[in-house]
């Protein structure tokens, strides 16, 4: 739509947003990541001095390269992987092994494909839910929530992968976890629809104020969902910066804050990259960077 | 005449279905078929899972039952008749042996073969003990269980039939085994093709039936 002339003189003549580094906020952290090292067994340093706070309600982005260790460090969070060092601590208690109250997301919804959408809720509320007619109201609670009424019957197959990603999450957020982590969740779905999952995540998290640590290699993604944006480097994997988005909600990705705040976390990525001189850097990330009618990712896979 | 005719097998069929003796060896055959099937399904389905999850039995007893798998089912009778005598249990025994391995290896098969994603999302969920067995583990492996459950049952029937001829009493082999001893090539050939005549039907109608809806629910058939 924006051409690129105008674009470029709307840049000149409009204030430049600049993005500002995250403040520490006073009180108990809710997550706690301490001096995180990992280490593959084939020696690869994922992770090296980790440090990180997450407050009860806050919506963090791991933003990164792929091979950056962000996957990584979420399911440390998860409890899915223990790091070689380091201390991770959720409500003061330390990480051991996966729980339901730590909620891991992937691109992949993971519905039970033989359960209606309805089924592979209550299913999961099994757990959690004693009464049966509460586990029922509670599941077309969240159907509804994430705009899937009409399709509680529907089984995944019959639905378009965006409807089983909302089904997924639905599900995820009926379990009423106290920290949601999710792990490019969209990354396997269109343009379009990832946009629109967006819009909702954002919409249901305004709701129900959930702390949530999210992962992409989406620069306007990590913009326009988080409070935080914390931007990591490969090789090894390690913090590079940590953002604060004071923006208001709900963000478009075509903001023209969310366009400089990207342009100027891609700056820092390509200058972390830059000294051992890549080839890949100067294909993945435009030269003028300017491109305002897609979000570049940084790199691919995660 | 070692060379029946096909009027010869229809009129011999036709005889046999006329003074009950068919009905009669069918009702038997089917009954005992049944009890054994059901047995192998109980004890088999169990077990393939369990041999799948846990590492020790699968270390353990699986190499066992593959083993055992390439015995043919005939050569539990001796030993069955051993411990049984000439007894309904025996044939039983003979029935169960035949189809439970092969239903348990296929269920094991077919839990390894549930995708992993759905297994670490369940764990996530913290689906766990019974759940994860019920609600997990048997529906996640049902499609390959049902091909397993096909097989045990082509080699129940195989098995019975065996047992049948040789413990006689009553049922299909029976009948068989007195065609032979009448010399009577007509109604061997007419139980022979009762025989396939059952086996191709409970394929046909049960179990495609079974098969059909199974697949078109899990969304792995493409007709929808």
């Amino acid at each position: 739509m924006a051409t690129l002339l105008p674009t470029r003189l709307w840049a000149r003549l409009v204030p430049r947003w600049t993005l500002e580094p995250s403040r520490s906020k006073p009180g108990e952290a809710k997550i706690a990541v301490r001096e995180v090292e990992h280490r593959y067994e084939n020696k690869v340093e994922a992770l090296r001095n980790i440090s990180l706070d997450v407050h009860s309600g806050e919506f963090v982005c791991l933003l990164g390269p792929s091979g950056c260790g962000k996957s990584t460090l979420l399911l440390a969070l998860a409890g899915a992987l223990p790091p070689t060092c380091g201390r991770i601590t959720i409500d003061g208690k330390p990480v051991k092994g996966p729980d339901p109250s730590r909620l891991l997301m992937f691109q992949d919804p993971a519905l039970f494909p033989w359960m209606t959408v309805r089924q592979n809720l209550v299913f999961a509320l099994r757990s959690k839910v004693r009464s049966r007619p509460r586990r029922e109201e509670t599941a077309a609670r969240y159907v509804k929530r994430v705009h899937l009424d009409g399709f509680e019957g529907a089984l995944p197959h019959q639905l378009s992968g965006g409807m089983r990603m909302r089904a997924s999450l639905a599900r995820a957020l009926s379990m009423d976890p106290s920290v949601l982590l999710m792990d490019e969740p969209f990354g396997a779905l269109d343009a379009q629809t990832k946009g629109q999952m967006q819009q909702l995540l954002q919409q249901v998290w305004v709701e129900t104020r959930k702390t949530v640590v999210f992962v992409t290699h989406d620069v306007r993604e990590a913009l326009v969902l988080g409070d935080r944006v914390v931007v990591m480097a490969a090789r090894p994997g390690r913090i590079l910066k940590d953002f604060e988005v004071r923006l208001p909600r709900p963000r478009d990705p075509d903001d023209e804050a969310i366009v400089q705040y990207s342009r100027q976390i891609r700056e820092a990525l390509r200058s972390a990259e830059a000294p051992k001189g890549h080839a890949k850097d100067a294909s993945a990330v435009p030269a003028s960077g300017l491109s305002a009618g897609a979000a570049h990712p940084v790199g691919t896979g995660g | 005449m070692l060379f029946p005719t096909p009027v010869g097998v229809a009129e011999s069929l036709i005889q046999m279905e006329r003074d009950g003796r068919l009905w009669t060896g069918l009702g038997r055959s089917m009954l005992r078929l049944g009890k054994g099937y059901a047995l192998s399904i109980v004890l088999g389905v169990p077990l393939g899972i369990w041999v799948a999850r846990v590492p020790f039995l699968e270390r353990a007893v699986k190499p066992v039952v593959l083993g055992l798998q390439a015995l043919p089912s005939v050569c539990w009778l001796p030993l069955a008749i051993l411990w049984f005598g000439l007894t309904e249990a025996s044939i039983l025994f003979v029935v169960v042996m035949g189809s439970l391995l092969a239903i348990a290896i296929a269920t094991e098969d077919a839990v390894r073969r549930i995708e992993p994603l759905l297994l670490r999302e369940a764990g996530t969920l913290g689906v766990r003990g019974l759940r994860l067995y019920a609600g997990v583990l048997l529906p996640g492996a049902l499609p390959g269980i049902l091909t397993g459950l096909k097989l045990g049952w082509s080699f129940a029937w195989r098995a019975l039939m065996a047992a049948e001829l040789i413990v006689v009493s009553g049922g299909l082999g029976q009948l068989l085994h007195y065609g032979r001893e009448l010399l009577d090539v007509a109604q061997v050939v007419a139980v022979m093709f009762s025989i396939v005549a059952v086996g191709v039907t409970v394929d046909r109608v049960l179990f495609r039936a079974i098969e059909t809806r199974v697949w078109r629910r899990w969304g792995l058939s493409e007709t929808r």
